[in-house]
């Protein structure tokens, strides 16, 4: 049998494992992992090198809280009482190191350092500093495990974005949930296995891109499905004006007539996929909208997220829903929240940020962990880079800026196999530089990848002859951080 | 052992015939091999390096041992001659190769050795050879390890073509290669599709539009024997082939109607994209049409005309974001064009070399720099000024007049009085040394390289091309050239077939496909390039070939025996892409607005998915529908906000023209159905058709018919009727009971209402419109 023969046969047995099995979205991801080199490889049932199942995942779903436009290290997880002596004076160059500068500082005369404005105190177990700015992040400190070493390559927000999402600053890659979306599928046959949702907070912001949530070169069905508690919930879900259940079932019924006949015709098992996308979209239509209506949670759930949290489109109603999908078995939830890009004006932007997100960003942990779902479901919150120790622009005590850093910043992590109350890395007295243990952005992918059970060396697929990871040709895993 | 003379090999004549161009009799051998081979096991008598033995190479070693010369281990590099007939450097009295003797040569015995330390590749490389990929190599070695350069980079030459029985039907060499091909396998053609489905194949193939119920009864009714000849032409000078045609040129070219970046400004390339409609209904030659795109602006006294044309390296994103480094983006710019010229004229994967030596074609890092070169003369910036400064693009550009379009470029449709902005291309004065950039880093430069191209496809004659993009364009046209024809009639074939002879579309390179018709590609590739390179001449070969006039009905037996019909036994079921989607619902209500050109329009399009991913800043942060006829404009004029495209589109598959694209995938999703059934666009569109054919003086099974071959492009059956009568019953009987229902449904759309005397009769018809829009078959070319 000849490699394309094989490589059909495969697609068949696949299609037909799908169709029987009545999956939709994901199944095909399943498939596709199960005859992933025949499919895309070249070779030989011998040499299926699966990534998953070599070894038990930690965490089956994941929730990425991604602040876009990037917050401030110093003024969230890197307490650095030293810019607060320092204030006003120079960034020694001994510290700076000849770092690159965007656009916007480039040509800044003097670069003077500046303390955070707001206060920070230890908490939980670890003894965490946390800025006085995230009272509830800091209730949950024995939970996460802040990380304070990441660094990227890129020091712009489309770039960096890019690069979180996709494993390269420009190109048109698949994204992390793609990629998740693809090796593992979906939990659940009603719903996709990625989804993203989008809001904006009051501060400076940065749009997001649909390439973000890309399929890349994967197939299209491993695109982010962009959810809104919205009327419609998803595009094109909701029936015309004058449908309903009834005739919408009819239609599907002398719909699959004609198809039928059609497949009597010409025999081509594309049309019996048809069919059954056909019926898939039907069963999400009555299962989207039951799981997105929050207009029948409780007191106590509207008490732990915020009264914003029934309000549709805000950060707190995406965190309820996150929750909600993830809990239903989609894989891959992705929020996106702008606002953090604070070039100027920082003390009262991060204040309105961090008022909109602080509250439910641990709820979401806490209902996760009081649900008994946050050891298999990993929660990540963070942005694209850090924020300079310098400031941009004029010093000014009670108001100040902070141009985009990429040498170090902080994220956190929760649940899914992560340790809980862990603070992991340690930057210089500067806040500029990686003093011990340094987390790129592959090695992030990487240590994500091994909690959902992946090798990410090989969960690759083959496009234009090369095969494609989402950690490029990098990456290690973080094994200290990992319970 | 030696190899047997190729000639003393028997075999049936017929496929000997032809592939002698190739210098490779052992494509009829891989071809008379897939004949008999059901198992895996199953091993060519002789065994072919370009054909069996590079694809194993390719694949499992050359990451290692192949062109890269800095990721090369132990020295040893496999895919050249001199390299595998070398001594292993670390122990001199033995070779890798050892012509005849495979148990002395360590590329076998370092794949059956039982010391996972010594065996080859290692283990934690994760691609093991298998058993009969390992047997591949030792007969190939037993034989003689006759190596032979890569097909694609072999000038094509004319093959003879093979005879085939007259009963066949052979219209023209097409069929003679792909029929003495199909009974090489054992496999019959189809017989030919009736008229109907031949009909909306042609229609929707050369127009993107469905043939008019006139048009049908027209060719239904016409039984000269030139009938479908007769329509070809017809198709071919009608105005609508341009657009058709162009569609997949304007995802090669990432055509769109935003920068890109970020925050995501307006650009007004729009006037660049009706050329490109132009040059294919005038049927300029692909030289004409390339040379004019790559360097308009370097021939000499250039038209506006022609420079209007070199925009095509200027549709790539530009970023407006304002914290970035000019040279950095810059840098990008210039490698987005190279990685283009790669993808879209060469099918190679440049790409790959610009951070290292290319791991499996031989590209150099300092061949990727030296094409660099070309393109990295313009006088540009990296930023385009800010957002909140509208900018619709940055010098080098050309302000198109309304004189213009009165004269010099009068196809451009252009209503507005005020000057568009096309950037387009222009080098400085004086020439920018070029230097490889180390890991691809713009802030790392090494070496300084000349303006060249890779050696290894064809030489760069410093006395035959000049050294600049014009150059550039005669080196792609030269008639030694081994991919620039083939490339560009391998995309044709995949348009008009469904899948290219090279499969692979974009990758012409050792990990690509290999051409299951080698001896057609390269027939089409000089008949292309001798015709002067005439476009609709190469459309008319194929489509009125017999290979392509076959019928759709795939038999339990063709599928067993070639289930990705590579041979061409049937003609494929394929979906037609997203636009055309669209045009062909709006063209069965009569809704289509049939202008050409012009600036994008805005159809409907769901609440807030601009503005859900919008910083709020910028021209393009508010989606602005438009209204009257610019919501029915075909799809090609849908306007594309790169970072976030019409959602309806991207669902079925359309580019998002964030990069050069070749090949669109084609998949199967509930969020398709989501579309078809729901989106207001074909819900209004099955409204006023309905309304229209309420008001006809016809009964009700008359009507049905008529939606039926409106939509379907073909008369119903017998059974079929009835399925549409006892439905349309149906929905009589619930929109009877339900007035309500029926006044709601009806008011789909903007399209004024066509008002009807029975309201529960036109609910009706609009049911029976949305079900047949859903049908598998509508969609289906």
């Amino acid at each position: 049998m000849d490699n394309q023969e094989k490589q059909f046969r495969l697609n068949v047995t696949r299609r037909h494992f799908l169709t029987k099995a009545g999956l939709g979205f994901g199944s095909a991801a399943l498939g596709s992992m199960l005859f992933k080199d025949q499919l895309f490889g070249s070779s030989d049932v011998q040499s299926l090198p699966l990534g998953v199942a070599q070894f038990a995942p930690k965490a089956k779903r994941i929730i990425y809280l991604f602040q876009n436009g990037a917050p401030s290290q110093l003024e969230t997880f890197d307490y650095k009482p030293l810019l607060n002596k320092m204030h006003g004076e120079e960034l020694p160059a001994s510290i700076r190191m000849g770092q690159r500068l965007t656009g916007m500082t480039a040509n800044q005369e003097k670069f003077p350092l500046v303390g955070s404005t707001f206060g920070f105190s230890q908490h939980g177990k670890s003894g965490a500093w946390i800025s006085s700015l995230f009272p509830n992040m800091a209730s949950i400190a024995d939970d996460i495990c802040i990380v304070k070493t990441m660094n990227t390559e890129a020091i712009n927000h489309d770039p960096a974005l890019t690069f979180f999402q996709t494993g390269a600053q420009q190109g048109n890659r698949p994204s992390m949930g793609a990629w998740m979306s693809y090796g593992l599928g979906s939990e659940n046959a009603n719903l996709p296995a990625y989804t993203v949702l989008l809001s904006r907070g009051r501060g400076n912001g940065q749009g997001v891109y649909s390439k973000l949530w890309t399929n890349g070169f994967l197939d299209s069905q491993h695109q982010g499905v962009v959810f809104s508690s919205g009327e419609d919930p998803v595009l094109y879900l909701k029936n015309p004006e004058g449908q309903d259940r009834t005739s919408r079932r009819d239609m599907l019924d002398e719909l699959a007539k004609f198809n039928a006949s059609s497949f009597e015709n010409f025999g081509d098992p594309e049309i019996n996929a048809r069919i059954k996308q056909y019926e898939m979209s039907y069963r999400m239509q009555s299962a989207v909208p039951e799981l997105t209506d929050l207009s029948k949670e409780t007191d106590a759930t509207i008490k732990m997220y915020g009264p914003d949290c029934i309000v549709p489109g805000t950060y707190a109603a995406n965190c309820l829903l996150a929750r909600k999908l993830s809990e239903s078995g989609v894989r891959f939830v992705q929020l996106y929240h702008q606002g953090w890009d604070t070039h100027g004006n920082l003390a009262n932007d991060m204040t309105m940020q961090a008022e909109d997100v602080d509250r439910a960003s641990a709820a979401l942990v806490k209902d996760l962990k009081q649900r008994g779902l946050l050891d298999e479901t990993l929660v990540i919150w963070g942005g694209e880079f850090g924020r300079t120790n310098y400031c941009q622009g004029k010093i000014d005590p009670v108001n100040y800026g902070r141009d985009h850093h990429p040498k170090c910043f902080s994220i956190w992590m929760a649940g899914g196999g992560i340790k809980p109350g862990m603070v992991y890395g340690e930057t210089d007295e500067f806040g500029y530089n990686v003093v011990k243990d340094p987390v790129s952005v592959h090695d992030f992918h990487a240590t994500v990848l091994h909690l959902m059970g992946i090798n990410h060396e090989m969960l690759t697929y083959k496009h234009l002859g090369r095969r494609y990871r989402l950690t490029d040709i990098a990456g290690q895993v973080v094994n200290s951080i990992i319970a | 052992m030696k190899l047997p003379s190729l000639t003393n090999i028997t075999l049936n004549k017929k496929l000997i015939i032809g592939v002698l161009s190739f210098g490779i009799i052992s494509t009829a051998i891989y071809f008379s091999v897939g004949k008999t081979s059901t198992t895996e096991a199953a091993i060519p008598d002789v065994v072919d390096f370009n054909y069996h033995v590079r694809p194993i190479l390719s694949d499992k070693c050359f990451k290692c041992h192949g062109p890269d010369a800095k990721a090369r281990k132990a020295g040893l590099r496999l895919d050249t001659e001199e390299g595998a007939f070398a001594a292993l450097k670390d122990d001199p009295t033995h070779h890798v190769v050892i012509p005849g003797d495979p148990m002395a040569s360590a590329m076998y015995t370092r794949l059956i050795t039982e010391d996972t330390s010594e065996i080859m590749p290692p283990p934690s490389n994760k691609l093991p050879l298998s058993k009969s990929e390992i047997e591949i190599i030792r007969k190939w070695i037993s034989q003689g390890a006759k190596y032979k350069k890569h097909w694609s980079f072999i000038a094509a030459t004319r093959p003879e073509v093979p005879e085939v029985d007259a009963d066949l039907h052979p219209k023209n060499p097409i069929d003679n290669f792909v029929f003495s091909k199909l009974e090489s396998v054992g496999l019959e053609p189809n017989e030919e599709a009736n008229k109907e489905a031949l009909l909306k194949r042609v229609c929707l193939d050369l127009t993107g539009l469905p043939p008019t119920l006139e048009l049908q009864d027209k060719f239904l009714n016409d039984n000269s024997p030139n009938a479908y000849e007769k329509i070809v032409d017809e198709l071919l000078a009608n105005k609508h082939y341009g657009e058709k045609m162009a569609i997949a040129w304007l995802d090669l070219a990432r055509y769109a109607d935003s920068h890109g970046y970020q925050d995501d400004g307006y650009r007004t390339m729009w006037p660049w994209r009706d050329w490109v409609i132009h040059a294919f209904n005038q049927n300029y030659g692909f030289d004409k049409f390339i040379t004019w795109q790559l360097a308009g602006d370097m021939l000499p006294n250039p038209t506006k005309e022609q420079i209007l044309a070199t925009g095509f390296n200027r549709n790539h994103k530009i970023t407006q974001e304002g914290g970035i480094i000019d040279e950095e983006y810059r840098t990008e710019y210039v490698t987005d064009r190279t990685n283009t010229f790669g993808k879209a004229f060469l099918a190679i994967t440049l790409e790959c070399c610009k951070c290292h030596d290319h791991k499996y074609d031989p590209v150099s890092q300092k061949d990727y720099f030296s094409v660099f070169a070309f393109f990295n003369q313009v006088k540009e910036k990296g930023l385009v000024g800010d957002i909140s400064l509208a900018s619709p693009g940055d010098p080098p550009i050309i302000k198109v007049t309304n004189e213009d379009v009165q004269s010099v470029l009068n196809f451009i449709n252009k209503k507005d009085t005020n000057d568009v902005t096309v950037m387009v291309m222009q080098d400085s004065l004086n020439i920018r040394a070029t230097r490889i950039l180390r890991r691809g880093n713009y802030d790392q430069p090494s070496d300084t390289v000349d303006m060249a191209t890779p050696a290894s496809i064809l030489p760069f004659n410093r006395n035959k091309f000049e050294k600049n993009r014009l150059g550039l364009a005669k080196w792609l046209l030269d008639p030694q050239h081994p991919l620039t024809s083939r490339v560009y009639v391998n995309r044709l074939w995949s348009e008009f077939f469904g899948r290219g002879l090279v499969k692979t579309v974009g990758d012409f390179g050792m990990q690509g496909e290999l051409p299951t018709h080698p001896e057609l590609l390269d027939w089409l590739a000089v008949e292309f390039r001798e015709s002067g390179w005439d476009i609709k001449k190469m459309v008319k070969m194929m489509v009125t070939s017999t290979t392509y006039k076959q019928s759709e009905k795939r038999t339990e037996k063709k599928f067993a025996a070639d289930p990705e019909n590579k041979y061409y036994s049937y003609f494929p079921r394929i979906r037609v892409k997203a636009e055309l989607q669209r045009d062909l619902i709006l063209t069965s209500a009569r809704l289509l607005n049939e202008e050409i050109g012009g600036p994008s329009v805005k159809p409907y399009q769901p609440k807030g998915v601009w503005e859900s991913t919008t910083s709020g800043r910028g021209e393009l942060a508010k989606y602005r529908q438009d209204t009257g006829y610019k919501l029915y404009r075909r799809g090609i004029y849908t306007f594309i906000k790169r970072t976030a495209p019409p959602p309806a589109m991207l669902i079925m598959d359309a580019s998002t023209r964030d990069q050069c694209e070749i090949n669109r995938m084609r998949t199967n999703t509930p969020l398709q159905a989501l579309v078809l059934m729901n989106d207001p666009q074909i819900l209004e569109a099955a409204r006023v058709l309905a309304q229209r054919t309420s008001n006809l003086n016809l009964n009700a099974e008359q009507k049905l018919e008529r939606l039926f071959r409106l939509v379907l492009c073909r008369k119903p059956t017998e059974s079929e009727k009835a399925l549409l009568s006892e439905y349309f019953k149906k929905e009589m009987q619930r929109f009877t009971a339900n007035k309500d229902m029926a006044n709601k449904f009806l008011k789909a759309g903007e399209y004024q209402q066509i008002p009807t005397k029975d309201i529960t009769e036109t609910a009706a018809l609009m049911q029976i419109n949305q079900m047949l829009f859903n049908i598998d078959e509508t969609t289906i070319k």
